[in-house]
């Protein structure tokens, strides 16, 4: 009984500590950086973490069942470049564009959950070969021309940025719409994976897929449901790169599944599976955002911000082995 | 009487908070095999590590052919002759036998090694204990038993090694093995080491050991001559009480009692042709020795495994069984001996664990009812007196027999009515051992039926009312309980 106050408590400073490096580097940045404690600053925060927050919720739930998702970046454009391309040269309604987008990132969700669940191909074998099919098919489609999303001024399809990024409401000009949409799926992530039968599950299948096999849980079912889950939340992150970025180009977002997992990994979920949360998701994409952010306020530029948010990843794998060092400490104990 | 080789006296040992041995005794005679026995954190682990110097004593005295010594590290302890063999194997798979042996410290010539000698060298310390194994084999190639002799070769290659420590040698072998290696620990005997034997396997401590010294929450109990007493006198020493449930002489399932499972021509790879029933509120005992096939008939019962051909039929009717979620759906729930690779989810809660194969009932038309599942768990947890600080602790916090115990309220609540034990109580302690035969006897009270596959024979006669005998995949006998004999299911078990 004793060990096990030892350990809730290790495991609250734990939980604790995501959200106290969040904090520490805003005002870090505030102190330092140039004009980095002001309401633009917050929106450019926010707006730079949309779409990896989306990617980051998807690749929670295989990240928690023990797998791996390669193809977040690419299938992210992928999805972009195709919606962008029905929209611009088929003259598709923007509305069905998007679904389109958001259906090509849950065709390669479901790709990926039948070769890992039903096929049994390695998470990081089965992920690659889709993270370069999905790159491959983008430039096919598209005979690799860069695919432009409406802009804010255009006649058809203006309303694009102003549902998605941010609009003006009577005195509050350039409200952070973005925001909002990622906080209604924030919380619908956090719902089914700490409320749901479909998260329990997730958990399960992490901890001991054998177990849950043998408890008479359907695997294949449900892990291959985890990974189409993880391509919804992929295609919705395309719309909002599409939304930022406007302008998509071919054969890119190689290296964007990096920035997903990273914010997944700081946000305290165990990449051996079985454990994480939402919410440090949450936070872990904020941080990443806050860092790259910060750090241009402080005049470092780009390689400067790739390499300190490498440091953070292996400063956040560390962490992780060492709670999975106490976690077996208690266990002999 | 022969010599005292070593005396540990008055000893005791604090841990911030716990008083973990308190005027603990130990004395060991040249060329005896002395049994030490005690339930999980009765201390044994913990006076083992004081005599290998891994903790430092913080009273008492240890004396080594009447000498006082303190034994300051591991080093020291094997430069006095104590050596300790482990009960997992830390060998190459990969390595020769002599590579293993004389791993660290290799024979060398100049810069190269001197594997000539060094094979030589081998050979002469495995002909000094009898032991025929040749130094150039590879690890691999020898049976599990082989190599756990050559782990106590290698003990005592140290020199004048007069002292071992075997901790529960006997875990992973087979009752064949186990012979094997009971031969071998005579022939050390006679060189004149003198061995601790360390084991949860109370059977076996009649047929190998000479005295036996129980220890119970970190106190010495006594040391008897295991000639003088007999293996429930040694258990209630060791729990202090009466534990055991009685055996069985006779079968308590009235013969008219309807049969709720039966397995028509069961095979697989490894399964032959296997048929059996299961009546309502029996005990049927699978015997057999390691690799008769009677886990992968269960597997196949249980639909883990894909079977080639066979039917099941769940109170007379036919069930498909291709999933293990089919076999939940019939009411088959598996509780396996490996119950950290196939019962549980360490990282989850118990009432994580306990929910997991009801979770459909407990969800409603969103989200799982998580106060409801709450309720169930502890309901189970109070229950079966799974003891864990609370429904939310993790499992893996909890010890061998409580694990168990949550993989057996997992199918209670689901309401399995078939419940197959592989193994129940390997790997768990006395006190927890007699509390899952209660539970059992009272499942099957309450109408259940078990199956229980079982490696230790007394314990299947305690347990059984029928029992089934498999040898390399067949059924080669079923015995009745009122004549059912260790030789008689032995018989059967190696009948090829």
């Amino acid at each position: 009984m004793k060990q096990e106050t030892i350990k809730t408590k290790k495991i609250n400073w734990q939980t604790l500590l995501a959200p106290l490096a969040l904090v520490i580097l805003y005002i870090f940045f505030s102190i330092f950086g140039n004009n980095f404690f002001s309401a633009d600053m917050l929106k450019n925060i926010l707006e730079s973490s949309y779409y990896i927050g989306f990617m980051a919720f998807g690749v929670t739930f295989i990240i928690i069942t023990g797998g791996i998702d390669l193809s977040l970046g690419t299938v992210m454009m992928c999805s972009a470049l195709i919606g962008a391309y029905v929209f611009k040269q088929h003259h598709w309604p923007l509305i069905l564009a998007l679904l389109l987008t958001v259906g090509v990132g849950v065709l390669f969700g479901f790709l990926n959950g039948t070769l890992v669940a039903r096929l049994k191909l390695p998470p990081f074998i089965a992920t690659l070969g889709t993270m370069m099919m999905s790159q491959g098919i983008g430039s096919i489609i598209t005979s690799v021309q860069s695919q432009t999303w409406p802009t804010a001024t255009e006649p058809v399809g203006g309303w694009f940025k102003k549902v998605f990024i941010r609009n003006d409401f009577a005195s509050f000009r350039g409200f952070p719409v973005g925001a909002l949409w990622l906080i209604v799926f924030f919380v619908i992530a956090t719902l089914i994976l700490h409320k749901t039968k479909f998260g329990r599950y997730t958990f399960a299948i992490g901890s001991n897929e054998e177990a849950a096999r043998l408890s008479g849980i359907n695997v294949i079912k449900w892990k291959t449901g985890v990974y189409t889950l993880c391509g919804f939340f992929v295609g919705m992150s395309g719309i909002f790169y599409a939304a930022a970025y406007t302008t998509i180009t071919p054969g890119t977002g190689n290296g964007q599944e990096m920035n997903g997992i990273t914010g997944v990994v700081i946000g305290g979920t165990s990449m051996s599976g079985g454990s994480g949360t939402m919410v440090g998701t949450l936070i872990g994409v904020f941080i990443m955002s806050v860092l790259k952010n910060g750090l241009s306020a402080c005049g470092l530029q780009a390689p400067w911000q790739t390499f300190f948010t490498g440091l953070v990843v292996i400063g956040a794998v560390l962490l992780d082995i060492q709670r999975t060092k106490a976690a077996n400490r208690v266990k002999k104990g | 009487m022969a010599e005292t080789i070593l005396y540990m006296h008055g000893i005791q040992k604090y841990f911030p908070g716990v008083h973990a041995l308190d005027d603990v005794h130990l004395e060991l005679r040249k060329g005896e095999v002395m049994a030490l026995v005690g339930e999980n954190g009765a201390g044994k682990s913990t006076l083992m590590k004081i005599l290998t110097g891994i903790y430092s004593k913080d009273e008492g005295t240890i004396e080594l052919y009447g000498q006082p010594v303190e034994i300051h590290s591991p080093r020291h302890a094997q430069e006095l002759g104590i050596s300790i063999v482990h009960q997992e194997l830390n060998l190459m798979q990969d390595l020769t036998v002599a590579e293993n042996i004389f791993i660290g410290r290799e024979t060398t010539k100049g810069a190269f090694l001197d594997k000539k000698k060094q094979n030589r060298m081998t050979d002469e310390l495995l002909g000094s204990v009898h032991l025929d194994i040749s130094a150039k084999t590879p690890v691999k190639h020898l049976s599990v038993a082989k190599q756990q002799m050559v782990e106590i070769a290698k003990a005592l290659s140290y020199n004048n090694t007069k002292i071992l420590i075997l901790d529960e040698p006997s875990a992973s072998l087979t009752t064949s093995e186990i012979e094997d290696l009971f031969s071998f620990i005579r022939r050390l005997k006679a060189t004149g080491v003198g061995i601790i034997y360390i084991s949860h396997r109370m059977e076996e401590l009649k047929d190998i050991t000479d005295r036996i010294t129980v220890m119970r929450d970190g106190q010495y109990v006594d040391t008897v001559n295991t000639a003088d007493t007999t293996i429930d006198q040694v258990v209630q020493m060791m729990v202090g009480r009466v534990i055991y449930e009685e055996p069985k002489t006779h079968s308590n399932v009235p013969a008219d009692a309807p049969v709720i499972l039966e397995a028509e021509h069961l095979s697989s790879n490894v399964v032959k042709d296997v048929s059996f029933q299961l009546r309502k509120g029996e005990i049927l005992g699978f015997a057999g020795l390691m690799g008769a096939g009677r886990t992968e008939t269960m597997r196949l019962v249980c639909g883990a495994d894909p079977r080639d051909t066979g039917t099941i039929r769940v109170n007379g009717e036919e069930v498909r069984v291709r999933t293990p979620a089919d076999a939940v759906k019939a009411g088959i729930g598996y509780l396996s001996e490996d119950r950290k690779l196939f019962g549980l989810c360490l990282s989850l809660s118990v009432a994580d664990n306990i929910a997991m194969p009801s979770l459909d009932s407990l969800t409603g038309a969103l989200f799982v009812k998580d106060k409801l599942i709450e309720k169930h768990s502890r309901e189970y947890i109070e229950k079966i007196n799974v003891k864990t600080p609370s429904s939310h602790s993790l499992v893996r916090s909890l010890s061998g027999g409580n694990q168990q115990k949550v993989v057996i309220a997992k199918w209670l609540l689901r309401d399995c009515d078939i419940l197959i034990f592989d193994e129940p109580t390997r790997g768990i302690d006395v006190g927890a051992k007699s509390e899952i035969y209660k539970l059992m006897n009272q499942l099957t009270a309450t109408g259940k039926s078990i199956i229980m596959i079982s490696s230790e024979l007394p314990e299947l006669l305690r347990m059984s009312d029928r029992v089934v005998v498999m040898c390399e995949g067949r059924v080669t006998g079923e015995v009745d309980i009122a004549d059912a004999t260790q030789e008689k299911i032995m018989t059967y078990a190696t009948m090829r």
